[in-house]
């Protein structure tokens, strides 16, 4: 088999795996503080369009003096901020208001769809047709790599030859991994996540705890929208951009058992078999084979945790139950 | 500080003693709410809704008032929109009678999606193959059939890991919702595909003797989803299993205790709760659209979760929810052509309208105690 072909495809497949790896590490650390947000998806496209609106209205102020990385520096911080607005809505009813979390968690996709296909719709009619990023971002955004090692044969490609959100992404699940792992912070999250009222006890704020985490995960969550709008669509806002990526993040956090550096491996594995029929096209296999294989292998790792009774890989215990002090 | 001299002076003068005060608000779990106070509630939830709606119809450059006011007229002012807001309402109030089901009894069924599907494909496979083999209303009833076991065994599938192993079922049921939806794309991108709609890759539309009749110009459906209303009620209410169901979502101790077979509930309940989950599917293809296509459930099987919950899982209580969401969906298509916002704002709407009820229900379970003024120090 071509070498070129492989690498390409290894490329396509890291590209396509970041907004699902941003979408990964937000839900786990909502997940790790006890609160499963079903809402990736809503505050996947609030951080799209918002994202995109942010870096929009830059360029369109801004005209010829666009400076790249500002435009792309904006979409950042809006996507996140958009996000974790999500997050925090999701908060207030659940932590405060003690809602059902599954329940909200789908209020919030069905909202966060509306605000992403509504603000894009906008911002499509301001553009007279469709938004666009200047040249100016587009080249801050597109393919920039590490200068020199991307020159690197075969290994340049595939390793150092990538947008910056790819290194970012990647760069994220390593500060999760280690913050979860080996910060005091890290570790009182997960005991909320785990057991509330022992958190509780010992004088953690569990309310603090799960606002945080939920929130600044959605913000995570948002990134990996805002990815999909600026980068992958560089900058045009095609509706219903996010067509079940949030989902897939979803499948994924179970996949890589609640960890960070599986969900690198994961979203890897995910993104490639969603442009391995691109590739490697198999006779007389439909396309939908391809497409069924992640759910197929979430629900093959969920069983498998629960045949094993493995504590280790398993949600977080205090997952979908609201914690109410006076009730213990 | 006088408070000092009740305590013990160890304590108060170790470093880590902090002077504890009753919190300024705390919240205490009520057990039953006055008469009249839920209504008030849930009407103040809404009136919240629409005012924040209205700020962002607002933002938008519009008059609230005239969107809310052509939504109305949009889905209620005429016979035709009339039945077109029942159309939408039938599949979300059927699949929230089969979600409460499985909600009562705390098992977090996601997966209605996939149980309409399951339903709508083993329907379509009758419909699309065994016409003419069938006399008249025997293929409708053979459709049925297969769309409410279909539907109840892809919804048992994750009560059998959850019986055996203990499976997440939020987890699983929600997977399986992209296997069905994928297994339906391979049927209509392959095999099932039109070889007569010049290669758009369509389902051909079902034989006449295939769709369900209208009555007042709606499918049927629409008697199908009212009786079920009532037999979920009974079920619930009346019935030795419907009983079953509550000990089992109240507490699985108990219920084992009490000499329950809690596996055998989450099965049978599963089952049910995915055949009705089938009906949806079934009317939806045989009733509204006459053909079956990958966006045939439109999202029904997650917003119906809303639409149970809402309800407090109260069958009754659905007909008025489901019917509320279809009006804001039908309500919000034409405002694009008359005040030029794109229809996405439904989602928006409903959204708000979802987070106001679920935040409202917090003051229908807990009272707010705040601190009594003499318990200020200083």
């Amino acid at each position: 088999m071509d070498i070129d072909i492989l690498t390409n495809f290894f490329f396509m497949a890291v590209i396509a795996a970041t907004p699902l790896l941003f979408g990964t590490l937000g839900e786990i650390l909502t997940q790790k503080s006890g609160s499963i947000n079903l809402g990736v998806e809503g505050m996947m496209f609030m951080g799209a369009s918002i994202g995109l609106s942010a870096s929009y209205f830059y360029e369109f102020y801004a005209g010829d003096g666009t400076i790249g990385y500002i435009a792309l520096g904006l979409a950042v911080i809006f996507g996140f901020l958009a996000g974790a607005l999500g997050g925090f809505i999701y908060s207030v009813l659940t932590v405060t208001f003690r809602a059902n979390q599954n329940v909200t968690g789908l209020a919030l996709t069905i909202f966060g769809i509306g605000v992403g296909n509504l603000i894009g719709d906008l911002l499509s009619t301001h553009a007279h047709g469709f938004t666009s990023s200047t040249e100016a971002t587009r080249r801050v955004v597109a393919n920039v790599g590490i200068p020199f090692l991307r020159d690197i044969p075969i290994l340049g490609r595939m390793l150092f030859s990538y947008n910056m959100m790819v290194y970012f992404a990647i760069i994220m699940a390593l500060l999760l991994m280690w913050f979860l792992n080996k910060t005091r912070v890290g570790l009182n999250l997960r005991a909320v996540g785990e057991s509330p009222s022992t958190a509780d006890a010992v004088g953690i704020n569990v309310t603090k705890y799960k606002y945080l985490a939920a929130s600044i995960g959605g913000g995570i969550c948002g990134l990996g929208g805002m990815v999909i709008s600026m980068v992958d669509n560089s900058g045009t806002w095609v509706f219903n951009c996010v067509a079940g990526r949030g989902w897939i993040a979803v499948a994924l956090v179970i996949f890589a058992a609640w960890k960070p550096s599986r969900a690198i491996f994961g979203a890897i594995l995910f993104g490639g078999l969603s442009v391995l029929r691109l590739y490697f096209p198999l006779d007389g296999v439909p396309a939908q084979v391809y497409d069924i294989v992640p759910y197929a292998a979430t629900i093959f790792a969920l069983v498998l945790t629960s045949i094993r009774k493995s504590k280790e890989s398993a949600q977080p215990k205090a997952c979908g139950t609201n914690y109410f002090r006076e009730e213990r | 500080m006088e408070n000092k001299k009740t305590k013990s002076k160890v304590l108060v003068n170790h470093p880590d003693y902090k002077e504890h005060q009753e919190p300024w608000i705390r919240m205490v779990k009520i057990d039953s709410v006055p008469r009249g106070i839920p209504l008030l509630v849930r009407v103040s939830a809404l009136l919240g809704a629409m005012l924040t709606g209205a700020i962002i119809i607002l933002a938008m450059g519009s008059n609230p008032i005239l969107v809310y006011i052509s939504m109305i007229t949009e889905s209620l002012g005429s016979a035709s929109v009339l039945r077109e807001t029942i159309r939408i309402a039938i599949p979300l109030l059927i699949t929230g009678l089969g979600i409460a089901l499985a909600f009562k009894m705390r098992f977090w069924n996601i997966g209605a999606e996939g149980q309409i599907i399951a339903g709508g494909v083993a329907a379509s496979y009758f419909a699309l193959f065994w016409n003419g083999y069938l006399p008249y209303p025997m293929l409708l009833i053979v459709m049925f059939i297969a769309a409410v076991v279909a539907g109840g065994l892809w919804g048992m599938i994750p009560a059998i890991f959850k019986a055996k192993w203990n499976t997440n079922e939020t987890l699983f049921t929600l997977m399986l919702n992209y296997i069905a939806l994928e297994g339906l794309r391979y049927l209509q991108y392959g095999p099932w595909r039109d070889p007569r709609a010049f290669g758009f890759p369509i389902i051909s539309p079902f034989p006449a003797e295939a769709r369900l009749p209208t009555l007042f110009g709606v499918h049927i459906g629409w008697i199908i989803a009212l009786l079920l209303v009532v037999l979920v009620h009974i079920y619930m209410k009346k019935s030795k299993q419907g009983y079953e169901i509550s000990v089992v979502g109240e507490s699985v101790q108990t219920a084992r205790y009490a000499g329950i077979n809690v596996n055998l509930v989450y099965l049978r309940t599963m089952f049910i709760s995915g055949a009705i989950a089938g009906i949806t599917g079934y009317v939806t293809v045989a009733g509204a659209n006459g053909t079956i296509s990958e966006e045939f459930t439109g999202g029904v099987g997650f917003t119906a979760i809303t639409v149970a919950w809402l309800a407090k899982l109260n069958p009754v209580a659905m007909i008025i929810i489901s019917c509320f969401l279809a009006i804001l969906d039908k309500g919000s298509g034409p405002l694009v052509n008359s005040f030029g916002i794109p229809s996405s704002v439904a989602g928006i709407i409903t959204g708000l309208f979802l987070f106001f009820m679920l935040g409202s229900e917090f003051f229908l379970n807990y009272r707010l105690v705040f601190r009594k003024k003499e318990g200020n120090r200083e």
